[in-house]
């Protein structure tokens, strides 16, 4: 089973990397885009037949180690 | 008095921090490379500076995880020394031994050089024989060293006069300009609840010598030895 883990930084966190890329965007001519927020995106092959299992086995993963709860967000997606 | 100086995969100020304590101070110091379970006699310990596992997933956020860490934690838990240098300080976070996070830098980029660094509380073992207010000239050396934490534990940071350095002009005035990664508050360093654990983004210990431009750094290194010669070492299981 596949778990998909998106996180991203908290909307009170600055994300000056979102910025320089909304920036160039910008600077390319679509002024259709605003704010830009840059995340990370982790796959997890989980061995797991149950969607609840693998859906709650991806979050403690995600508290403990893929994010850090003081500046990011997350959330899971199992397919 | 003896300096365990942790070694992560990566780390590459473990060298720098040797030098100062051993040959600059003379003192004994010993590496521990992180797979160890035990600290050796430690007094202090140094959790150096450097790109532990190549800062993937978050800086510091794999090695909080190191087998030696459970060591450090029990040390510092018992109010043993723990001084963690820039990549020590991110990893120190992530372990939750301090709190907040450290951001990419406001500007994107890498900075590298000497800033001041106004000392803002004496009563931790790392700057007790400073002048509080004294202005530091030492290096930083890095890409994510924004220190962010909510209103909340700022407001608990500066309420218990747990922020120990800020970035500040040549004058010790706390500006805009003299902040180098956009860190809030003007934060560059921060202690413990028990105010023995004490982590920084700039480096002490590559300010040691006149001859690498600065011996600002020495007051932090010269503390910590005056307070453990006062107040004998702390042990624990694993120290």
């Amino acid at each position: 089973m596949k778990a998909r883990v998106f996180v991203t930084l908290k909307p009170s966190v600055f994300d000056p990397q979102g910025q320089t890329i909304a920036d160039a965007l910008q600077s390319m001519g679509y002024v259709g885009i605003g704010e830009v927020r840059q995340g990370k995106y982790f796959e997890l092959d989980v061995d797991s037949s149950s969607a609840d299992q693998a859906r709650l086995l991806a979050a403690e993963v995600a508290d403990k180690l893929l994010a850090n709860p003081v500046i990011e967000s997350y959330r899971v997606e199992i397919e | 008095m003896k300096f365990s100086i942790v070694v992560f995969p990566g780390s590459n100020c473990d060298h720098d921090a040797y030098h100062a304590a051993k040959h600059v101070l003379g003192h004994d110091a010993e590496f521990r490379w992180h797979k160890e379970t035990s600290l050796n006699g430690a007094d202090v310990v140094v959790l150096p500076g450097g790109f532990s596992h190549g800062d993937y997933l978050r800086t510091g956020a794999i090695a909080r995880f190191s087998p030696i860490m459970g060591a450090v934690a029990e040390f510092a838990a018992a109010g043993g020394p723990v001084l963690g240098i820039c990549n020590g300080f991110q990893i120190l976070c992530e372990a939750g031994l301090l709190p907040g996070a450290m951001l990419r830098n406001r500007d994107l980029k890498f900075h590298c050089e000497h800033v001041g660094v106004r000392i803002e509380q004496i009563d931790t073992p790392f700057t007790s024989l400073a002048a509080k207010g004294q202005v530091l000239r030492i290096p930083i050396a890095h890409g994510e060293g924004n220190y962010f934490a909510d209103a909340k534990v700022i407001a608990d940071l500066e309420a218990s006069r747990r922020i120990i350095f800020r970035y500040c002009d040549p004058r010790g005035q706390i500006t805009e300009d003299a902040n180098p990664n956009g860190s809030l508050n003007n934060i560059a360093g921060i202690c413990s609840a028990g105010r023995n654990v004490v982590g920084l983004m700039p480096h002490p210990e590559r300010a040691c010598e006149p001859v690498l431009g600065s011996a600002d750094g020495l007051v932090l290194f010269e503390s910590v030895l005056s307070e453990v010669a006062a107040h004998g070492s702390v042990r624990t299981a694993a120290s």
